[in-house]
């Protein structure tokens, strides 16, 4: 037990100091950094949000509108399944999570099962085939209802989750924030950590919309002030306000969708000066867009965005190099922000900030100054009541102490974990915790001193006899902090990791550690009664 | 050598003595606790309600009275206004809004622009706007953590020492949660996930207090095999002693300067601690004990014959 070979007591020193070499860049200025090899630049602790400010947004999607467009797209289906195989119907509906249709003719409820099972993909299956359909279609009398499974429905929203946080890491990438962090939380939410972002307002916007861009005929017939769209179109607001229109009569059937768009900027346009978008067309969207414009010469054809109408101009020839310019009173800024939403790409789902919580950079470094004042002052009134009760022995105690600080602060280093206000809290209250050990120790060795035992054996019960003890007491702490860490969030889970780090870094420098430096005490001095 | 003692060596105190004395103190501090918690209830951070909290700085000392006018036109329900820090730091919490989450967030830039407004030169330094559904499921996840916490105790303790032992802590952490829950009403201090960290913190360090105190009864267990349980455990008591209020000591030293320095955020968490460790400390002494001696009379010696040689007990220290 008090013995240590060479090799141990190298190993222990070695750990050590590597660990006082890994947490060294920590401290070490910006240009002694740059000298150095980036790998060990790098081996720093990274701050969260709180400490170095940003912003952390959690964004939910809206998992109804996707499965609404999903049931609005299946009506679309059913009808022109219906219409292919000559099944006269009455009524059309959609439902929450299905269609159902009324059959004129009973007799035809085999053929239009036959007809509306066209319409289920397979989901769940792998590349080989297999998985299931993704409806159901069921008859009652002469109703026929086309369901969407369970399993069609977690599909969707997995694809729409995957697809958003695509769309919103090309977005954020676009606005030239440094490292943000996107990550899928759950099954319908976005967390997104945008360090040294004070004022999330533009990301906000950006995140808010959906960029769902349609180009669409409008219904001139029409009025759009009559309150009621006739069949097959919808009446839509104008972002132009009164500078044109306020409202727009449009045509529902999409003649060229904006996921067609390759690529978009802003620009200027050189005769009025006014801020415009240009756009872009892949190959398919481009013939199409030829098409279009080439059929309706003479006619207002309008850009949708988010249902809302940026501008209708009127064709006044066809467009046939792909090309194309929205131009919709504009300043700099949202046509710049359009154009990064356009080259992003559509949102699956509009998303929602469910929450926000946002530090600036200056209450971050007062946070921080805030932490390690508490720390410097905590380790320095434990240091003086450990060396006032137990003199030579509290002074090992401090120097484990200042070594638990130190690995505890490499070890975050080397993991890249984050350090949190309340993790500096935690490296606080893991130095009252590893002192207990030390306390034990201590007493134990008083103890057995006290019983007339020699200075080796008793420092040999000492250590033998508290270690159970502080198994026991820090796997305990382990064991809620492990749970802290599963349940909590952000900060708490930061606090939660540096206080595991702290108390299994304490089982080295508090029995190891200290006990070398004891033994080799023991061995240079030769002392008849321990000092204890 | 001269070396500090707190407690002096070798105490008899007849702990068990205020057996009584001690449980029903507790019991009445933790009812008490209980009402408190119902009525007038817990002051609900925006962890757990949902709203709006905002810590600006003004350029020079806030006037309170006008600010609390202008944002109270906004008619965004109640809004309270806190200093702290300093004369020019101004904390603004907003009940949650009526409305879906994205309403928070209306609300929350709504105020940002009023302020900027009103004093001009203002640095918005902190915004949080949590939701009605994600403040819910933070609740019932640092619910959960506290339950599981609980469960995950019990059963490490009774895994590792006999089922009185379990039973006694359990029981013990739980005289404390409540009364720290009661700490928490009667501060009207923010319960948020921080107070939560700081409940399991607690929780922790007074199991952490627990098994060092039953570490040594069992241990005398064994050696003093004809002691009666009472006297058994006064001398386990008194023989940790030094480490219980050496270890206290420690731990309060090393949080006193987070209520101290910590700022707004970490000052709270502190103050609840220094509580909660004094708190956990008495519980070892007044309250986990004296359940053992009620549950552990003649039955914790059940399992150990008196006349086995001490080479057949199993050792539980190496």
């Amino acid at each position: 037990m008090l013995y240590f070979s060479r090799w141990k007591i190298y190993l222990i020193l070695a750990t050590c100091i590597a660990g006082f070499i890994m947490m060294l860049p920590n401290f070490l200025g910006r240009d002694t950094l740059a000298a150095l090899p980036s790998w060990y630049a790098h081996s720093k602790v990274s701050l969260g949000l709180d400490l170095r400010g940003g912003s952390h947004l959690l964004l939910e999607v809206d998992m109804a509108t996707v499965i609404r467009d999903r049931v609005e797209g299946l009506v679309d289906g059913a009808r022109q399944q219906l219409r292919t195989a000559n099944v006269g119907y009455t009524a059309l509906n959609a439902g929450e999570r299905a269609v159902t249709v009324q059959l004129r003719d009973p007799a035809q409820a085999d053929d239009a099962v036959k007809a509306l099972r066209q319409l289920a993909s397979p989901v769940g299956g792998t590349a080989l085939g297999g998985g299931q359909p993704d409806l159901t279609v069921s008859v009652d009398g002469s109703t026929v209802t086309v369901a969407l499974s369970e399993v069609a429905l977690r599909d969707r929203a997995t694809q729409a989750i995957e697809q958003s946080i695509e769309i919103v890491r090309r977005r954020i990438d676009e606005t030239g924030v440094n490292e943000p962090t996107i990550a899928r939380q759950g099954t319908d939410r976005i967390l997104v950590q945008l360090p040294g972002v004070e004022d999330p307002d533009r990301i906000k916007r950006l995140l808010g919309t959906t960029a769902k861009m349609t180009f669409r005929l409008v219904d001139v017939n029409a009025d759009p002030n009559s309150g009621r769209a006739p069949p097959g179109s919808e009446i839509l607001p104008s972002t132009e306000g009164d500078r044109y229109q306020s409202k727009y009569v449009i045509r529902k059937k999409v003649e060229v969708d904006g996921a067609t768009l390759q690529n978009a900027s802003a620009g200027t346009n050189p005769q009025t000066g006014e801020w415009v978008v240009n756009f872009e067309f892949n190959t398919a969207g481009a013939n199409r867009f030829a098409e279009v414009t080439k059929q309706n010469v003479g006619r207002p054809f309008a850009i949708v965005l988010d249902n809302k109408v940026i501008s209708a101009p009127v064709i006044r020839e066809p467009i046939t190099g792909g090309r194309g310019q929205i131009s919709g009173n504009f300043t700099a800024a949202n046509a710049n922000d359009l154009a990064v939403l356009l080259r992003a790409g559509a949102l699956p789902a509009p998303l929602k900030v469910i929450e926000e919580r946002t530090v600036g950079p200056d209450l971050g470094a007062d946070s921080i100054r805030a932490g390690l004042t508490s720390v410097a002052v905590g380790f320095a009134m434990v240091c003086v009541y450990m060396i006032a009760c137990y003199g030579l022995f509290g002074a090992f105690a401090c120097f484990a102490l200042f070594v638990n600080i130190v690995l505890t602060l490499a070890a975050l280093s080397l993991l890249q974990a984050t350090l949190t206000l309340p993790g500096i809290a935690g490296i606080l209250l893991s130095l009252g915790l590893a002192v207990d050990a030390n306390i034990l120790i201590n007493e134990r060795i008083r103890e057995e001193t006290k019983k007339g035992r020699g200075v080796f054996a008793s420092m040999e019960a000492g250590f033998s006899r508290a270690y159970s003890t502080i198994v026991d007491s820090n796997l305990t702490t382990a064991i809620k902090m492990a749970l802290l860490f599963i349940f909590g969030t952000g900060a708490i889970k930061g606090f939660a990791v540096t206080i595991t780090f702290g108390i299994l870094i304490s089982m080295f420098t508090a029995t190891v550690l200290v006990r070398l430096m004891m033994v080799t005490w023991l061995r240079r001095t030769r002392p008849a009664v321990l000092p204890v | 050598m001269f070396h500090l003692r707190l407690v002096p060596d070798n105490t008899k105190i007849p702990f068990m003595n205020g057996r009584i004395a001690g449980l029903v103190v507790s019991a009445v501090l933790s009812i008490a606790s209980v009402i408190l918690f119902f009525h007038p209830g817990l002051n609900y951070g925006i962890d757990f309600r949902g709203g709006i909290v905002i810590e600006a700085r003004t350029p020079q000392a806030a006037d309170f009275a006008s600010l609390r006018h202008t944002l109270s036109g906004l008619g965004m329900g109640q809004v309270a206004l806190q200093e702290f820090g300093s004369a020019q730091d101004v904390l603004i919490r907003l009940e949650r809004q009526p409305g879906d989450d994205a309403a928070q967030q209306v609300a929350a830039d709504k105020v940002r622009s009023t302020l900027a407004e009103a004093v001009p030169g203002t640095q918005v330094r902190r915004v949080e706007a949590v939701g009605a559904s994600v403040s819910g499921e933070l609740f019932a996840n640092g619910m959960l953590a506290l339950g599981l916490a609980m469960v995950a105790m019990l059963v490490y303790i009774w895994f590792r020492f006999e089922w009185q032992f379990g039973f006694g802590a359990v029981v013990t952490l739980l005289l404390d949660i409540t009364k720290i829950v009661g700490f928490y009403a009667i501060t009207d201090m923010q319960f948020n996930l921080t107070a939560v960290a700081a409940i399991l913190t607690v929780m922790g360090y007074s199991v952490n207090d627990k098994v060092v105190v039953y570490d040594r009864m069992r241990e005398n267990l064994r050696i003093y095999k004809k002691m009666p349980l009472r006297d058994l455990i006064d001398l386990s008591i008194n023989e940790t002693l030094n480490r219980t209020v050496g270890t206290s000591v420690c731990t309060l030293l090393s949080i006193i300067p987070l209520a101290l320095f910590g700022g707004e955020a970490l000052q709270d968490f502190g103050i609840v601690l220094i509580f909660g460790v004094v708190l956990a400390t008495s519980s070892s002494v007044f309250i986990a004990a004296p359940i053992l001696l009620f549950l552990g009379e003649n039955r914790l010696r059940r399992g150990t014959p008196t006349d086995a040689a001490p080479g057949n007990t199993p050792a539980t220290t190496p």
